[in-house]
C-alpha cells in the first residue's frame, strides 16, 4: 500500500477503510479525463479541480473505486474532468443519489460536488438529511454566492439587498450560512476553505476524505463573471490577515496583522466575539476544540462569518467528531440478519412457503 | 341441538364497523380460515384514510368483504349475502350494497340514541320497517363478549374490544370454518399479554358456541373446497406478492435489492415487508422524500444493485425528473406505483387506474419506458419478476402499475417452484469494448465506451464502480452515441432519441403472443382490459356467456410496449370494449396506436368495477354488434357517462 491519510482518531475506522488500495504509484495525469474543461477563464473551479486532481493520487486508492456525483450548476461539471467513475445528475439530488450508492457499496470512496444553489436551494432537504444520517461521503460545496449557469441571479448565500438580473431593486431574503446550516443539522465534519489557497484546500480535503461519515466542506469560490470580488477581503494580501479567522484544533483562535486579534467567549451569553488581544490578555482567547461532541461552540464560531459583503470569516475545520455512519449500520443490520453467512439455496423457497399454506394433491 | 346443514356454492360476507373495531383483522382471519379450508376466495378491504375517524360516524366505517366458493371465482363479489354491522353507521353505510333477503347481523349494544344520531338515523332501524327485506339478527354482541371474558379482569372497555373475535367466532360457526388457525394466531399475536390473549381466544370460542346453541340460527352452511391444481397454496395480498416478487427478482439475478422509499398509502406495506428480509441482502432506505427515495435507488443501481422505489401516484409526480435521468443514463430501475384515486391527494385508500398516462408520458422530453401491470393480487409476484427481467436486460427504468385493490385484496396463490423462475443475467461489463486507432501512429488503444449497444437488445453496457479500466462518466446531458461523452450535435440527438425509443419498442420481441379467450370461436366482440379489472371483466364475461352470447376476452400485462400481435388481434373483432377505472386512458393509447375505435367502459368510484353492471354493458354491445354495426358508436357515450 502506498501512502494513506492518517486516521483522524486512533482506532477509529477512517473514511477510506473498506476501499481497496493500490500498490501502484499514481499521478495527476491518471486522474485527468480526456474531456476539455469548459469553465469560464479565471473561474475558481479550476483551482479546486487542480487541487483535487493533485490530491487524489496521494490517497492510494484504486481509481475505479472512487465515484464523484454532482448535481446541476457550474461546479457540477466537475466529474467530467476526473478519470474516475462519475455521475452528473439532476438539480439538488446528488446527496440522495450518493446516499444510495454509498449505502449499497461500502468499497467506494464517494464524493459529492455541489454549489450554493444546488445544495442549499433546490437540494436543501437532501443536504440536511445526508448530514443528519452521517452517510460516509465527502461533500464539496462550491459557494460563489451567485447563480452562474443561469447567468447571474442571486443565490441562497447572496447577501441581502443583492442587485442581480432577477432582483433589480435588491434581494429580499436573508442568506444561509452553509456552515451554520450544516452544524444545525449536526454534521459530523464541517469545514470551510478557499479556492485560491491550495495548501489549505488540500489539507482540509485530506481531513474530509479521512473522516468516516458525511464531511461537508464549504469552498469559497470566486465567479469572475457574475460575482467577481465577492471574496476579495479574505484574498487580498492587504486585508486577509484581518479577515480570515483561522481555526486550528487545540490552538487559541488568534489572527490579524501581528496577531493582534482574537476570539473570546462571553461567559454570560456563550456568544463569541472578536477582540483586541491586548485588551483581554492571551489566556482569555478561546481554544478551538473541533472534537467537542456538542456543536454549540462550533456554531457560535460560524456566526463570526460576515453575512453581508464578506469582510470576515473563520476558515478551517469547525467540527470533526466520531459518530456511527448510516451506511455502516445498514450493512451491519444485513450482516446480522444473515448471521455472517450467505444465503442458502433453499432460502427463497422457504420464504415463499412461509405462513399458512395448504396442499392440494 | 342438531342444526340443519345447507350446501352453498358461494357466499359473500362483509364485516363492517368503526375504524377502531378491528374489522380488517376480523376479515383477514376469516379469510385465512377460509383459505386453509380450501375454498377459492377473493377479498376487498375498504377503509377510511383517517386512522381513527370520529367514532360512530359514516366516514369512520371500515369494512372487509370476502367472497368464497367451491369453484374458481374472480372477484370479491358485487353484493354481499351477509352483512355484519357493529354499529348503526356500519349498517347505514353498507345497506345499499347488500342483496335483498341478505342476512344482517348487528351488535344491538351500539344502537344507542347517540350512535343512531351520529349515523343519521332518526329512528332505530331495528324497530322500524327499513330492514324488513332482510333476515336481521340483532344481538348484544358486546354484552355477551364482556360477560364471556369477565374472568380475566379487564376493564369493560378492553373487554368489549374483543367483540370482533366474538363475531368472528359466530361467523366461523355459521360457515364451518376451521378454528385452529385463528386460535394459534391469537396466541402468537398476544403472546406477551396473557389477559388480552385469553380474552380474545375466549371471545372467539364464545362466539362459536353461541352460534351452535342459539335458536336464532337453525341452519349452518357448508361450502365445499374448490377444485384446484395440485400444489402448495397460501393466501396472499398484492403488496406481499409484490415484495416477494422483488426478492425473487433479486435472487434470480444475483443483484442485491436496494429499496429507496417514502411512506405513502397504499404502497407502504411493500416497504414494511421488504424491511423484514435483510437476510436476503435487502437494504431498505426510508428517505426524506419521494425524490430522495428514487434518487437513492438510482444511485444504488449505478453501483450495481437492483434499485427499487415504491410509491403511489403523487409520488410518481415527484419522481418524474429522476426517472427521466434513469432513462438518459440507461440504468435498470424499478418504479412501483400502487395507484389510488386522484388527482392530487385524491382518495388515498381507494383504488383507481388513472396513472397509466402519467406512467407513459409524465416526463419532459421523449422519455419512453416499459410499463407492466399485474392482473390479480397473486399475479403481482410474476409481474414483479417480469419487471426485473425487463429492467436488467434492457438497462431501463420500468414502471409497474399496481393499485389499491390489488395491494390490499387477497386470493389463494399456488406457490411456484423456485426452479421454474427465470434466471436473469445482469451481464456486467468487465472489460473495454472498443478499440481506438491513432491516426498518426496507428497505435491501437482499448477503451470503454459506455454507450455502445448490444445489437439485439440495444441495451448499453452496465459497468459498475470497482471495475478497473471502465471508469466513465454519465449523466442527464445528451450523450454521444457510442463514446457517451456530452454531445450537443443535432444529428446525434435525433439518433439518440430514436434509439432510446427503438430500445423500448424492441422489448416487444421478447414478449409472448396475447392469449385470447374465445371458447366458441364465434365472438365478434372482444373485451380487453389491464390491471385489476381482470377479475370483474372475467366474472362479467362468464355471465354474458352463460346467457348464451359469444364474447372474447384478453388482458394486457405489458402496456408499453404492447405485445406485437395486439393490433392484429384488435382488428379481428367488429367491436372492442375496454373497461377501465379511469376515463379511457388505455382506450386513448389503443386508438392512437392502432386507429381502432374501441368502446370505453369507465368508472372512477374508487371501487372495483361491478361485474353485473359490466355484464349488462357487454351484453348491450354484443347484441348491438350482432344486429347492426352502426349502433356501436353510440354505446361509447352511453357507457362512458354512467
Amino acid at each position: 500500500m502506498t501512502q494513506r491519510t492518517d486516521l483522524p482518531f486512533p482506532g477509529v475506522p477512517d473514511g477510506l477503510s473498506g476501499v481497496p488500495a493500490t500498490e501502484e504509484p499514481q499521478n495527476r495525469k491518471e486522474f485527468t479525463s480526456d474531456q476539455e474543461v469548459r469553465w469560464c477563464p479565471g473561474c475558481g473551479d479550476y483551482a479546486v479541480l487542480a487541487a483535487v486532481q493533485g490530491f487524489l493520487p496521494g490517497l492510494g486508492l484504486k481509481r475505479e473505486n472512487i465515484v464523484f456525483v454532482s448535481g446541476i450548476g457550474c461546479s457540477s461539471r466537475f466529474p467530467y474532468y476526473l478519470d474516475t467513475f462519475g455521475m452528473h445528475s439532476i438539480h439538488g439530488r446528488a446527496p440522495a443519489i450518493a446516499t444510495g450508492l454509498a449505502t449499497s457499496r461500502g468499497d467506494l470512496s464517494v464524493w459529492v460536488v455541489t454549489g450554493d444553489g444546488d445544495a442549499l436551494s433546490i437540494g436543501g432537504n437532501h443536504l440536511i438529511h445526508a448530514l443528519r444520517r452521517n452517510v460516509n461521503m465527502t461533500i464539496l460545496l462550491f459557494n460563489n454566492r451567485i447563480y452562474g449557469l443561469t447567468k447571474g441571479q442571486y443565490s441562497p448565500t447572496s447577501e441581502l439587498g443583492k442587485v442581480t438580473k432577477s432582483t433589480p431593486m435588491g434581494s429580499l431574503d436573508n442568506p444561509f450560512n452553509p456552515v451554520s446550516l450544516a452544524l444545525g443539522a449536526e454534521g459530523t465534519f464541517v469545514a470551510r476553505t478557499i479556492d485560491s489557497d491550495r495548501k489549505h484546500l488540500t489539507s482540509v480535503l485530506s481531513a474530509a476524505a479521512a473522516h468516516r461519515g458525511t464531511a461537508l466542506v464549504e469552498i469559497y469560490q470566486n465567479c469572475p463573471i457574475f460575482n467577481d470580488g465577492a471574496f476579495d477581503a479574505i484574498k487580498d494580501p492587504e486585508t486577509k490577515q484581518d479577515a480570515i479567522i483561522p481555526l486550528v484544533h487545540g490552538e487559541r483562535i488568534r489572527f490579524g496583522a501581528e496577531a493582534s486579534l482574537g476570539v473570546v467567549r462571553d461567559h454570560a451569553t456563550g456568544e463569541l466575539s472578536v477582540v483586541d488581544v491586548a485588551d483581554v490578555g492571551e489566556d482569555q482567547l478561546l481554544v478551538h476544540d473541533a472534537h467537542a461532541s456538542d456543536p454549540t461552540t462550533a456554531f457560535a464560531l460560524s456566526r463570526l462569518t460576515g453575512s453581508g459583503y464578506l469582510n470576515q470569516a473563520p476558515i478551517g475545520i469547525f467540527r470533526q467528531v466520531e459518530q456511527a455512519t448510516y451506511d455502516d449500520l445498514a450493512r451491519e443490520q444485513i450482516n446480522t440478519a444473515q448471521g455472517g453467512a450467505g444465503m442458502t439455496a433453499g432460502a427463497l423457497a422457504g420464504l415463499l412457503n412461509s405462513g399458512d399454506t395448504w396442499t392440494v394433491v | 341441538m342438531t342444526k340443519q346443514v345447507k350446501q352453498l356454492d358461494r357466499v359473500i360476507i362483509r364485516f363492517a364497523g368503526d375504524s377502531g373495531d378491528g374489522m380488517q383483522l376480523t376479515g383477514d382471519r376469516f379469510t385465512q380460515e377460509t383459505a386453509s379450508f380450501g375454498n377459492d376466495l377473493s377479498t376487498l378491504p375498504n377503509f377510511p384514510a383517517e386512522i381513527r375517524a370520529p367514532a360512530g360516524t359514516l366516514p369512520g366505517v371500515s369494512s372487509f368483504q370476502v367472497h368464497f366458493a367451491d369453484h374458481d371465482i374472480l372477484t370479491p363479489g358485487d353484493s354481499p349475502d351477509v352483512l355484519v354491522a357493529m354499529n348503526p353507521a356500519a349498517l347505514k353505510a353498507n345497506l345499499d350494497d347488500i342483496k335483498k333477503g341478505a342476512t344482517v347481523i348487528v351488535d344491538s349494544h351500539d344502537f344507542t340514541t347517540r350512535n343512531l344520531n351520529r349515523a343519521g338515523y332518526a329512528d332505530n332501524p331495528l324497530d322500524t320497517d327499513v330492514l324488513d327485506e332482510y333476515a336481521v339478527h340483532a344481538f348484544d354482541l358486546t354484552g355477551m363478549t364482556v360477560e364471556a371474558v369477565k374472568e380475566f379482569g379487564l376493564s369493560r372497555k378492553d373487554a368489549g374490544r374483543a367483540k370482533n373475535m366474538f363475531s368472528l367466532g359466530l361467523l366461523s360457526w355459521m360457515y364451518g370454518r376451521p378454528t385452529e388457525p385463528t386460535i394459534a394466531f391469537l396466541e402468537r399475536r398476544f403472546a406477551k399479554v396473557a389477559d388480552i390473549r385469553d380474552a380474545n381466544v375466549t371471545a372467539f370460542k364464545a362466539g362459536w358456541n353461541f352460534g351452535e346453541t342459539t335458536e336464532a340460527f337453525v341452519v349452518q352452511y357448508e361450502i365445499k373446497p374448490a377444485p384446484m391444481d395440485a400444489g402448495t397454496y397460501r393466501n396472499i395480498t398484492g403488496n406481499l406478492a409484490l415484495a416477494y416478487g422483488l426478492i425473487a427478482g433479486s435472487t434470480q439475478s444475483g443483484l442485491s435489492l436496494f429499496l429507496g422509499s417514502y411512506p405513502i398509502t397504499p404502497a407502504s406495506d411493500i416497504l414494511h415487508e421488504l424491511s423484514k428480509h435483510k437476510r436476503f441482502g435487502v437494504t431498505t432506505f426510508q428517505a426524506e422524500d419521494e425524490i430522495a427515495g428514487v434518487g437513492a435507488a438510482l444511485g444504488a443501481a449505478f453501483g450495481g444493485a437492483l434499485g427499487v422505489t415504491t410509491t403511489s401516484g403523487p409520488g410518481i409526480a415527484l419522481k418524474s425528473e429522476t426517472i427521466g435521468l434513469a432513462i438518459m443514463m440507461e440504468l435498470p430501475l424499478l418504479v412501483i406505483d400502487v395507484q389510488r384515486g386522484g388527482p392530487s391527494t385524491g382518495l388515498p385508500t381507494k383504488t383507481e387506474q388513472a396513472d397509466l398516462l402519467q406512467a407513459m408520458f409524465g416526463r419532459n422530453g421523449e422519455a419512453p419506458l416499459p410499463v407492466v401491470a399485474p392482473q390479480s393480487p397473486a399475479d403481482c409476484f410474476d409481474t414483479a419478476v417480469e419487471a426485473v427481467r425487463i429492467a436488467v436486460t434492457y438497462r431501463t427504468p420500468v414502471i409497474l402499475l399496481s393499485d389499491g385493490n390489488l395491494a390490499n385484496g387477497s386470493e389463494p396463490w399456488q406457490i411456484p417452484q423456485v426452479t421454474d423462475l427465470p434466471r436473469i443475467d445482469p451481464a456486467f461489463a468487465t472489460e473495454p469494448n472498443h478499440t481506438v486507432t491513432s491516426g498518426s501512429t496507428g497505435e491501437e488503444t482499448a477503451e470503454f465506451w459506455p454507450y455502445l449497444r448490444d445489437e439485439e437488445t440495444l441495451a448499453r453496457p452496465w459497468a459498475v464502480p470497482g471495475t478497473a479500466g471502465l471508469e466513465h462518466r454519465i449523466g442527464g446531458l445528451e450523450k454521444g452515441a457510442g463514446h457517451g461523452n456530452i454531445s450537443y450535435d443535432p444529428a446525434n440527438h435525433d439518433l439518440m432519441v430514436r434509439t432510446r425509443q427503438a430500445k423500448i419498442d424492441g422489448i416487444a420481441r421478447s414478449l409472448p403472443p396475447l392469449q385470447v379467450d374465445d371458447p366458441s370461436g364465434k365472438a365478434r366482440v372482444l373485451v380487453l382490459g389491464w390491471g385489476s379489472t381482470y377479475g370483474p371483466i372475467g366474472a362479467a364475461i362468464r355471465q354474458v356467456r352463460n346467457a348464451g352470447l359469444y364474447v372474447a376476452q384478453t388482458h394486457l400485462r405489458h402496456l408499453n410496449p404492447f405485445p406485437r400481435d395486439l393490433g392484429e388481434v384488435l382488428k379481428r373483432y367488429d367491436a372492442v370494449m375496454v373497461p377501465e377505472m379511469n376515463l379511457g386512458q388505455l382506450s386513448m393509447l389503443l386508438r392512437a396506436r392502432y386507429l381502432v375505435d374501441v368502446v370505453g367502459y369507465n368508472h372512477v368510484r374508487g371501487l372495483p368495477l361491478r361485474a353485473a353492471e359490466l355484464a349488462d354493458a357487454i351484453t348491450h354491445l354484443v347484441e348491438s354488434t350482432t344486429s347492426s354495426s352502426v349502433e356501436v358508436a353510440g354505446i361509447d357515450h352511453e357507457e362512458a357517462v354512467r
